[in-house]
């Protein structure tokens, strides 16, 4: 006889096939990106649509790197530079008001971190324009800078530093540092910073994830001459719409390699995003 | 494990050695303790601050001038506000953004409910793979997914034509007609965010302490009757995160129809596709004479978010009852 619970969690062949094919329609764009990319121009119009990879990337990749337009490699370097640059910060600065928030006693700290969280919910677009203008009058117009100091810190970060530096760190360990007369910044730097490290990491994967991705600012803020990578990519693709393969290619390129990051640190990666939406 | 803690040297503090220097530590202690946290809390809020609320506040005392960006800027009071409600093109672009919010959000959120729902069993296997598989389009880039959906919908030679035309079905110009734009572009934030929000639920799921459904299966209750009876309700708090998170999304809808109008802010010849963040766009950063009146559209897309929000909210908590 079956028990209760095994019956009530009962997986039938059936819940494979859906997983299954929700599993194919996740990653069949992915997988059709890369047979783009790796075919040349006219087979990509054959009816029907090829299907198989095709071994002409080399001399695809050659021609957006050819392409003196889409400043493809200076898009792929602007972007090594600022998600690498913003992630870092985000750690930092989450970590160390986390770790404040969750660990020392101060004047006002429920209201701060109350008002912390309210702003996650603050739609990102509504300050768009004045900061735009604000760039100019910085003369950060087009400037790295304009798309990296807006980021260094999220509340995002804050917020799930603080969480898990609350359950993560005890009180004593706390304690043990200060009757060693320790100052909270040593503390921070010998005690919390390292048992922060698992939160640390997934943090630091999500805000690389988001820096890399990031669209609409970049677009808005710097020039063609002077992109991101997906600044970049929609250029080319505004330019070059009818060389699939070329604009493929690159696409391919600013892509994978996040890809399989993902692939490498996913447990991680989606552990904090399922535990995360638990807590708020 | 405090070992390394008590072993580690105090840095600004003498070695506590003999009573007095002790003494002067400890009110350098004093000070650390009482200030320190400002010190660690305040690079977020000097950031935010300058670059985060002073633009929105900025935004809306913008929005009550004639405001132009590199020359003259005149207090109007309200009547931005009043030129957006007679606004063909305002409303135009509210109504593509509901009607994509509508075709992404409420397929998305059903199949969202049922992936989540297969993947919570505990007897499945290679759950890791699945979860991993069903959340990897949210890790590609926005502007990807677009070139990527922007060729699959491609009038010629796009698979979803070639699909369509082995059951017989004449090639549709996606590009072309209201609702053949707002179905592509739905599908590509179908696709980026539907195993996103597969893991939230699933999450709220897990969270459902299982010697409910224990219960109800002694008493006889149906699977079917269990989804309905025991996970809709408990999941009630995480659908509305859902709900209002795909809210702040959908109606900031930019990326994915800018690339599909290959690169045009008015999104398609007859604006059939032009959203509302494509028409802040277009008045406030494109034309930098209307920077008032483009900040008056970021001001009401911020009060639609509210709203919706509300709505959903009170919608979820009536239901409760």
């Amino acid at each position: 006889m079956i028990s209760a619970s095994q019956r009530l969690w009962r997986t039938s062949p059936l819940t494979y096939v859906a997983l299954v094919m929700a599993a194919l329609f996740s990653i069949y764009p992915l997988y059709y990106m890369v047979v783009v990319s790796t075919r040349t121009l006219d087979s990509i119009n054959d009816v029907p649509p090829p299907m198989t990879p095709g071994g002409a990337f080399g001399d695809n990749f050659g021609r957006v790197l050819d392409n003196e337009a889409a400043n493809f490699l200076t898009g792929l370097m602007n972007s090594i530079i600022v998600s690498s640059v913003v992630t870092l910060a985000v750690v930092l600065t989450g970590s160390l008001a986390g770790f404040a928030f969750a660990k020392l006693r101060f004047r006002g700290r429920n209201i701060l971190l109350l008002s912390i969280i309210v702003t996650m919910m603050i739609p990102t677009q509504m300050g768009l324009i004045p900061l735009w203008g604000m760039m100019q009058t910085l003369g950060w117009y087009d400037s790295l800078l304009a798309v990296t100091v807006p980021f260094l810190v999220t509340a995002f970060g804050v917020f799930m530093m603080r969480q898990y530096a609350t359950q993560a760190i005890s009180d004593e360990l706390i304690e043990a540092g200060r009757v060693d007369g320790a100052s909270t910044f040593r503390i921070y730097w010998n005690i919390v910073l390292p048992a922060l490290r698992p939160a640390a990491a997934v943090l630091g994967l999500l805000t690389f994830m988001e820096q890399w991705n990031s669209f609409l600012w970049p677009y808005a803020i710097l020039t063609p001459e002077n992109p991101t990578l997906q600044v970049s990519l929609s250029f080319l693709s505004y330019a070059y719409y009818t060389d699939y393969s070329q604009v493929f290619a690159a696409t391919a390129v600013g892509t994978l390699p996040l890809v399989i990051v993902f692939i490498v640190f996913g447990r991680q990666i989606i552990g904090g995003i399922m535990e995360g939406a638990v807590k708020s | 494990m405090s070992l390394s803690a008590t072993t580690a040297p105090p840095s600004p503090a003498p070695p506590p050695s003999e009573t007095p220097p002790r003494r002067r530590g400890s009110l350098l202690n004093r000070l650390d303790m009482k200030y320190s946290p400002y010190l660690y809390i305040a690079p977020f809020f000097v950031i935010f601050g300058v670059f985060s609320l002073y633009p929105m506040v900025r935004t809306a005392w913008m929005s009550l001038h004639d405001w132009d960006m590199i020359g003259e800027k005149e207090f109007i009071g309200l009547d931005n506000y009043t030129a957006l409600l007679s606004d063909d093109y305002f409303w135009n672009a509210l109504g593509n953004t509901f009607g994509i919010f509508a075709l992404s959000t409420i397929p998305q959120l059903l199949l969202a409910l049922f992936l989540a729902n297969l993947l919570n069993r505990s007897m499945l296997r290679a759950k890791t793979f699945f979860r991993m598989a069903i959340f990897v389009p949210n890790v590609v880039s926005v502007a990807a997914v677009a070139i990527v959906f922007g060729m699959l919908f491609q009038r010629d030679f796009g698979l979803f034509n070639w699909l369509l035309s082995t059951v017989g079905v004449d090639a549709i110009d996606w590009r072309n007609q209201t609702w053949s734009s707002w179905t592509a572009i739905a599908t590509m934030v179908n696709w980026r965010w539907t195993g996103y929000n597969t893991l939230i639920l699933l999450a709220g799921m897990q969270a459902i302490p299982k010697d409910l459904y224990e219960a109800a299966a002694i008493d006889g209750a149906s699977q079917w009757r269990q989804f309905w009876q025991i996970t809709l309700p408990m999941l009630k708090p995480t659908f509305l995160f859902v709900v209002i998170l795909s809210t702040i999304g959908g109606m900031q809808l930019f990326t994915e129809p800018l690339l599909f109008a290959n690169g045009s802010v008015i999104g398609g010849n007859q604006r059939e596709y032009q959203t509302l963040a494509m028409y802040m766009f277009e008045k406030g950063i494109y034309n930098l004479s209307t920077a008032g009146y483009g900040a008056a559209v970021a001001w009401a897309i911020f009060m639609i978010i509210v709203l919706v929000s509300l709505v959903n909210f009170l919608l979820v908590r009536r239901s409760a009852k």
